[in-house]
């Protein structure tokens, strides 16, 4: 009876996180966006909020599949998750040798990046809160002006996506915040209304009817192209795509 | 809540024996996704209702000016394109991208405004957080501007009997004669 309670208590333990995440309080404020709110020149306004310190690990994605089996790679519906969907595991609630516990989660969906943070009681952040953090270095709020700040998100993308992907838990920028840059790209939760001119150019003239309102944004801060490009990725991403280098971190309203 | 028992009981035998008796849906259909829509009636539906007759699905919002209209113009010509038996077999459906503004006071008088007969036409919407998840499983986009404006993807597209995505047009405010051969294909599979 006694061994039945402690392997209850120890079962328990097991299905709650190791430790839960931590989130940094960030305060927001008016930020000049490469992403005009008005699609011309008007600054983001980001309300204070929680970011997640830590990108979502395999070993969390781990322990939440386990617990949500409708999101195993062999159990999801193929509109909320394509085919690559954690096929870096050895099995559907198996990690096996090659990827490791404190790695970036990658190859998850923006379904299922959602999905995982509302099972925390929390959202992915938008993308004005995303870039609104990034911005930040070890001693700066806003480090974007300086030359080292972007060489090195480039001399990121420059490094071969081949080689494994490193843990988690690098420098924390001034927030506390860890791996904005550098590590994997992210989702955000309006990866969708990021939206680039490249499509109604590209049409004739029922193209100028493929965007109502102001039409496409232009983009602001071009010589911020290190961040530009992480725009491009995720505008032209489906909401079930995953990929090798694309992982998540959860946010919250404060 | 004694009263409520029997009538929740009674709502899980007839619901539970539908499901039950319904195939598992399709992996590639977007029912896979809950979404709970309310519409221009204020009758409270899932998207997966839905199942069983070909939609065609749009995205719009009603405060807009210039493109949203001829959405719903578009949606009404591809219709009328049809031949009648086509017709009969499809229900319109156009989402909100604007839960704030449009409540299901605003989509009814639209929906008069417009003369969308609400046997044939129904107008929703649905919470923020379902809205950015049903764009994004119908691969649209949108962004809300400060002004309240948004700025958004129009497309039609057609969803068959199960949900999946059979076809879609980016032609907005004329017909697109290769979207209604589609549509008359997947209604009338054998």
């Amino acid at each position: 009876m006694r061994l039945r309670l402690a392997l209850a208590w120890f079962g328990l333990v097991l299905a709650l996180p190791a430790a839960a995440a931590e989130y940094a309080a960030l305060p927001g404020g008016t930020f000049a966006s490469v992403l005009p709110a008005d699609g011309k020149a008007a600054a983001a306004q980001v309300a204070p909020f929680r970011l997640r310190t830590e990108l979502v690990t395999n070993g969390e994605y781990l322990a939440f599949v386990r617990e949500h089996p409708q999101w195993r790679r062999d159990k999801v519906a193929g509109i909320l998750a394509d085919a690559r969907y954690l096929t870096q595991w050895a099995g559907a609630d198996d990690l096996g040798e090659q990827a490791l516990p404190r790695q970036p989660v990658t190859r998850v969906s923006w379904f299922a990046a959602q999905a995982y943070c509302a099972s925390e009681g929390a959202r992915l952040p938008s993308w004005y809160e995303w870039e609104f953090a990034a911005a930040a270095d070890a001693s700066r709020r806003d480090a974007r002006a300086d030359p080292a700040w972007r060489e090195n998100i480039l001399g990121w993308y420059s490094r071969p996506s081949n080689a494994a992907l490193p843990a988690v838990g690098g420098a924390a920028n001034v927030y506390g915040v860890r791996d904005m840059n550098g590590l994997v790209w992210e989702w955000v939760d309006d990866f969708n209304a990021l939206m680039v001119a490249s499509d109604s150019r590209q049409q004739g003239d029922p193209d100028l009817l493929k965007f109502c309102g102001a039409g496409a944004i232009s983009l602001q801060e071009k010589e911020n192209y290190a961040v530009l490009m992480r725009i491009a990725m995720l505008s032209a991403l489906k909401a079930a795509d995953t990929t090798n280098n694309l992982g998540f971190r959860c946010a919250k309203s404060n | 809540m004694k009263h409520l028992l029997p009538v929740l009981a009674l709502l899980a035998v007839l619901f539970g024996g539908r499901a039950a008796a319904a195939p598992p849906l399709p992996g590639d259909s977007v029912y896979n996704l809950p979404v709970q829509l309310t519409t221009q009636d204020g009758q409270q539906q899932m998207l997966a209702e839905r199942r069983g007759r070909p939609q065609l699905v749009t995205m719009f919002y009603t405060s807009c000016q210039m493109v949203c209209p001829m959405i719903i113009d578009s949606l009404r010509l591809t219709r009328n394109a049809l031949d009648p038996a086509t017709r009969a077999k499809i229900d319109l459906l156009a989402v909100s991208f604007d839960p704030a503004k449009d409540d299901v006071a605003t989509l009814k008088s639209y929906a008069e405004k417009r003369k969308l007969d609400p046997r044939i036409w129904t107008l929703a919407r649905a919470e923020p957080a379902q809205v950015r998840q049903l764009s994004g499983v119908l691969g649209l986009q949108y962004r809300q501007l400060p002004d309240g404006e948004f700025n958004h993807s129009s497309e039609l597209i057609l969803l068959d009997a199960e949900g999946r995505i059979a076809a879609r047009t980016t032609l907005i405010g004329r017909l697109d004669p290769a979207f209604v051969k589609a549509i008359g294909e997947t209604v009338n599979k054998p």
